[in-house]
Parts: C-alpha cells; structure tokens; sequence
C-alpha cells in the first residue's frame, strides 16, 4: 500500500476499500446511536413505568418494569393532591407574557443594532455583549431589592417584566440573522415609501421566522422550567408555577415523596415542551444552523 | 449647499431610529444590569439584612470570608465540579455531534432522541435522577447489582455525593451538542475533497480540517460552559440540599443561603463579587490563550 501505484488503478483500488470502511463505518455509527439512544431512553420508561406503579410496587428491587396493574389513577391522584391546574395557569400565564415580550423587544432591538447607523451603537453592542459574561448571581441581590422596593415582590412582575427589555443573547443571535438579509429587499421597500418602522414589521421580522421560532423555542422552555427565579420572587402558595411546585412535591427531610405521584406530575411538567420541540423541530434545527455561531 | 443639508437630515434620521430601535436593550441595561451591578458592588461593602438600611462596614466581608470555612468548602465543591464536568461535557457533546452529522438514514429520528434531554431540564430531571441514583432502590445500582456488585451509597456517603451530579451533568449536553452541529454545517466541503484528493485518511482530515474549524465553537462551548458549570445550581438545592456534610455545597447555593435564608445580603454580594472574580479570570485566561488555539475563518487562505 506504501508504494506507488498507478495514476490509472489508484481510484479503483482506493474506491473499493473506501466502500468497505465506510460501511463498517455507518454500521459503527448505528451501533453507536441505538446504544446512546437505549442510554437516554431508559429513564424515560422508567418514568413512564413508575408513574404508572401502586405505591406499594415503587420500591420492589429489582424494579418492575412493566406495572401490574397499570395505575391510570395515579395521575388524576397527583393532580388532586397539589393545585395543578392553579400552578399551570401561573406558568402559562408568565410564558405567555414572556414570549411575547422576548420576541417583540429583541427583534426590535436586534435591527437597531444591525442595520441603523447611529454613533455609539457598536459600544453599546460589546457592553450588551459583556453582560452575558457576568455571572447572573452577580446581579441576583440587588434585582431583589430593586424589585421589592417596586413591591414587585410575590407577582409575577419580577419574572415578566426583564422580559420586555431583551436580552443579550438572543439579541446577538437575531442580529445575526438581520445582518444576512439582502438590502435590496430594504432598499426598495424604501422606495415604495415603507418607513424604517414598516420595514422591521413586513420585512425583517417575516424573513426571520426560523429563528424567531428558534427563540422562541428556547424562551420557552427556559421559562417554562425555571426554577430560581419563581423561588426568589413567589412566597404565596398560589402563586407558584409548575416548575416551582413540583420541588414541594418531592417530600421534605421526615417524609419520604410518593415517587408514583411525583413522577407523574413530572411527566405532566414535560409534556408541554416535549410536544412544543416535536412542532418545532425542523424550523428550529435549521434556525440553528443558519444563524450557527462563527468565527 | 441643499443636498447637504438633505444628507444630514437623513443620517440624523436615521440614528434616531437607531436609537429608538435599541431602546428595549439600552433600559435593559440601566435597570437590570449596570444598576444592580453598581448596587451589589457597593452592598458588598455593607452589613445589610433588606428591612434596615445597609451599614457600611468596610471591607469585613470581603476579610470574613477569607475565615469562613464553608466558603472555601463551597468554592472547593464547585472547582471540582467544574472542572471534572466541562471538559467531559465538551468532549461528549462534540463525539455526538460527530455521530449525529453523518448522512445516515433515520438521522432525523436519532437527533430528536439526542436532543430530548436537553427539551427537560431543571427541577423534573433533578428529581428524575435522584431517584436513579437511590442507594436502595435506584436504576444506576440495581445495574450494578445485576454484575453482582455493591453500588456506592449516591449522596448519602460524602465521597459518592457529588460524582451523581457530574454525571447527571452530561443528560444536559443537547444544547451545546446542537451548536456544534450548527458548527459542522458550516464546514465547507471542498477542505475535505481536497483533502481527500491530497491522501490524507480520516484521522487526518479530523485533525487537520474539522477540529481548527470547529475551534470557534469549542472555544464558545468552552466559555459558556465553565460560566455555567461555575454557576450550577439547581441540582445542589433540589437533589442534595448541599449535603452530606456540604459535599455538594456549591457556591451560587451558598450564596443563596446567605441571601435568602439568612437575610445577609451585604455578605452574599461579597460572595457574589469574589465569584465573579473567579470566573472572569478563567475567561481571561481562556480568552488569552485562544490565539493560540482557536482559528478564526477570516484567517484562512484557502490554498487548494
């Protein structure tokens, strides 16, 4: 193989072993990918299994994986045990209001900073840029003080508001993407007498769907699943969200949680991200992929 | 004279609009970031419990805290934990994104599955993997049975309590695992041809084409996964509460503790200040480093 061999045999012989090696290859890669799959499938079943147990078959050792017999009621119990329903109505209340802030302020912020010369910006951009270098627990105090001067303290205020006023990551990103959109499209809407206003509304936001899906994607499963933040901010009962609700769920330091109840309401947690990533998938996946971070 | 005048009527118009576009990020920035960062810098110098006003008492905190030995225990935890966790976390993401980047069938199926853990995070797959580690009934040792072994008592034992989190830290690595996707994509085909046409293997073409390509994106990944993994949290509080006997007392849930449970705020900002410290130097002296590792595109001549 080290010598040298013919221009005119060289393809054939290294196309042959090259056709071998791949397909050793693809099946390496399935093996791989089933195994990896099996890995992160298997507490999910789990989950599933268990939050369909009696109580009583939650502790059996060897876990049983399929539950005799499957406890559909589990889930209206785990329901009925905390308010549920209270704390998916406040999580969706804070999402709801999020997005829409998330959404709206960045993309309007993103094309300030991505296609209107004004002096300064480019400061203000890398000041932007260096707050996502600043630990969060940085500014964690005092927000809480600013926000209980406010009496801002125990609503959900403290959670929306910030919101409204963008944030620095998902800014970069949509600036990323403004900046790859031809300026004919601009120019000429221009020339039609759109205003600068009109422009971002019918141009640059309609062309920028894939990653406002991307963001919103990402908002809403950040939201939707934070934790520190209704923990700090809400002390009524009524008040917490679902994410929040389910840490009182599992039990405290006397008693042991009810593992069939608690993940069964997990699953309930989930399920709202999981089928919002199955809708969004393709649109998210290529957002990602056009707006990639590079060099 | 008159079109002068037009030309700057036009640009001024159109900072204005510049202006009124960044408004949103610009009070973002004043109320949520340069204030508050002025306000915990100055509480840090103060002795202040949020019901009476703060009482400047120098630089006590700051010296307290060199004394306190949960502080260091905390700072201990979370060094561990950061620096067993990011390097594994980089390397994990970075071979599935490989595996996921190959144009095989059923691709589409295996990166949802990939993905789906990074879809829940927080307080549901604390819990989740609390229980799979249970000492007595958990997933992790019933395998471990199964090879008739006896499993490590996961968070009750101080030594096994904080290897679960570390662990439990790479169900997360959906997220970086997609920019580094996002990051192949981008790698241009020709480099590999030419490569190919060139003689070099696999191996090769990995280390000489798709690793300083995808520098950029390790060097990303990199970043924000140590301001991360400095920063964890969540999993302490819900899984551990910060035991056994503070072995897994990490130090944004200590800073917590100081904060919310103790009212100490002028302490907490200190924590705080020292935190920051801690991993701006860590940047820096990645950010330093990065030339001599990170390749930038703009950079390449592209020969053949």
């Amino acid at each position: 193989m080290n010598t040298v061999t013919p221009t005119n045999h060289a393809p054939v012989r290294r196309g042959m072993s090259r056709s071998q090696s791949e397909r050793l290859s693809t099946w390496f890669s399935y093996a791989l990918l089933v195994l990896g799959s099996i890995v992160i499938l298997v507490p999910f079943a789990w989950m599933i299994s268990t939050s369909l147990k009696m109580k009583a078959d939650v502790y059996i050792f060897p876990p049983q994986w399929i539950p005799n017999p499957i406890q559909w009621h589990n889930y209206v119990e785990a329901f009925t045990t905390f308010p549920f329903d209270l704390y998916t109505y406040n999580s969706l209340i804070i999402v709801v209001f999020v997005l829409i802030g998330t959404l709206f302020s960045c993309s309007f912020s993103a094309y300030g900073f991505s296609r209107l010369q004004a002096p300064g910006r480019n400061f203000i951009f890398m000041v932007l840029l260096a707050t996502m270098m600043l630990p969060s627990a940085v500014t964690m105090v005092p927000i809480y003080l600013f926000f209980n001067k406010l009496g801002w303290v125990d609503t959900f205020m403290p959670l929306i508001v910030p919101a409204w006023f963008g944030s620095a990551f998902f800014i970069f990103m949509m600036r990323q993407f403004f900046m790859g959109i031809p300026y004919e499209l601009e120019d000429s809407a221009r020339i039609d007498g759109c205003s600068t206003y009109g422009i971002w509304a019918r141009i640059m936001v309609p062309l920028s769907k894939p990653v406002l899906v991307t963001v919103a994607v990402f908002t809403f499963m950040g939201t939707w699943n934070d934790f520190m933040g209704p923990l700090i901010y809400l002390t009524d009962e009524n008040k917490r969200t679902l994410a929040l609700g389910l840490s009182y769920f599992q039990g405290s330091a006397r008693s042991a949680p009810d593992l069939h109840l608690l993940m069964a309401a997990s699953l309930y947690a989930i399920a709202p991200c999981v089928i919002l990533y199955f809708l969004c998938q393709k649109i998210f996946v290529k957002g990602m992929v056009f707006t990639g971070v590079k060099g | 004279m008159n079109t002068k005048k037009r030309w700057w009527t036009r640009s001024r118009r159109e900072a204005l609009d510049g202006y009124v576009f960044m408004t949103p990020a610009i009070l973002g920035l004043l109320f949520f970031m340069l204030g508050p960062i002025g306000a915990s810098a100055y509480f840090s110098f103060t002795e202040y419990d949020i019901l009476s006003t703060p009482k400047w008492v120098g630089l006590d905190n700051y010296v307290n805290l060199f004394k306190d030995s949960l502080f260091w225990q905390s700072l201990r935890v979370t060094m561990i934990y950061s620096v067993v966790s990011v390097p594994l976390g980089l390397t994990v993401s970075l071979a599935l994104a490989l595996l996921l980047n190959k144009n095989i069938r059923g691709i589409f199926l295996f990166r949802t599955i990939f993905y789906l853990p990074a879809v829940m995070s927080g307080v549901a797959v604390a819990l989740l993997w609390k229980w799979i580690f249970n000492p007595d009934f958990g997933l992790i040792n019933w395998a471990i049975g199964l090879l008739s072994l006896e499993g490590p008592k996961w968070f009750i034992d101080e030594q096994w309590a904080l290897p679960p989190i570390i662990i439990m830290s790479l169900w997360g690595v959906g997220g970086s695992m997609l920019v580094y996707l996002a990051g192949l994509q981008g790698i241009p085909t020709d480099l590999y041809e030419a490569a190919e046409i060139d003689g070099a293997n696999k191996r090769k073409q990995f280390r000489h084409i798709t690793l300083p390509m995808l520098s950029p994106v390790i060097f990303f990944n990199l970043i924000t996964g140590i301001i991360g993994a400095l920063q964890v949290f969540t999993e302490g509080f819900i899984m551990t509460q910060g035991g056994p006997n503070n072995a897994t007392l990490f130090s944004v849930l200590y800073l917590y503790r100081n904060a919310f449970s103790y009212l100490q705020m002028g302490y907490a900002s200190a924590l705080a200040w020292v935190l920051f410290l801690i991993i701006l130097a860590f940047t820096l002296i990645i950010f330093k480093s990065s030339p001599m590792w990170v390749f930038y595109e703009g950079n390449r001549r592209s020969g053949k």
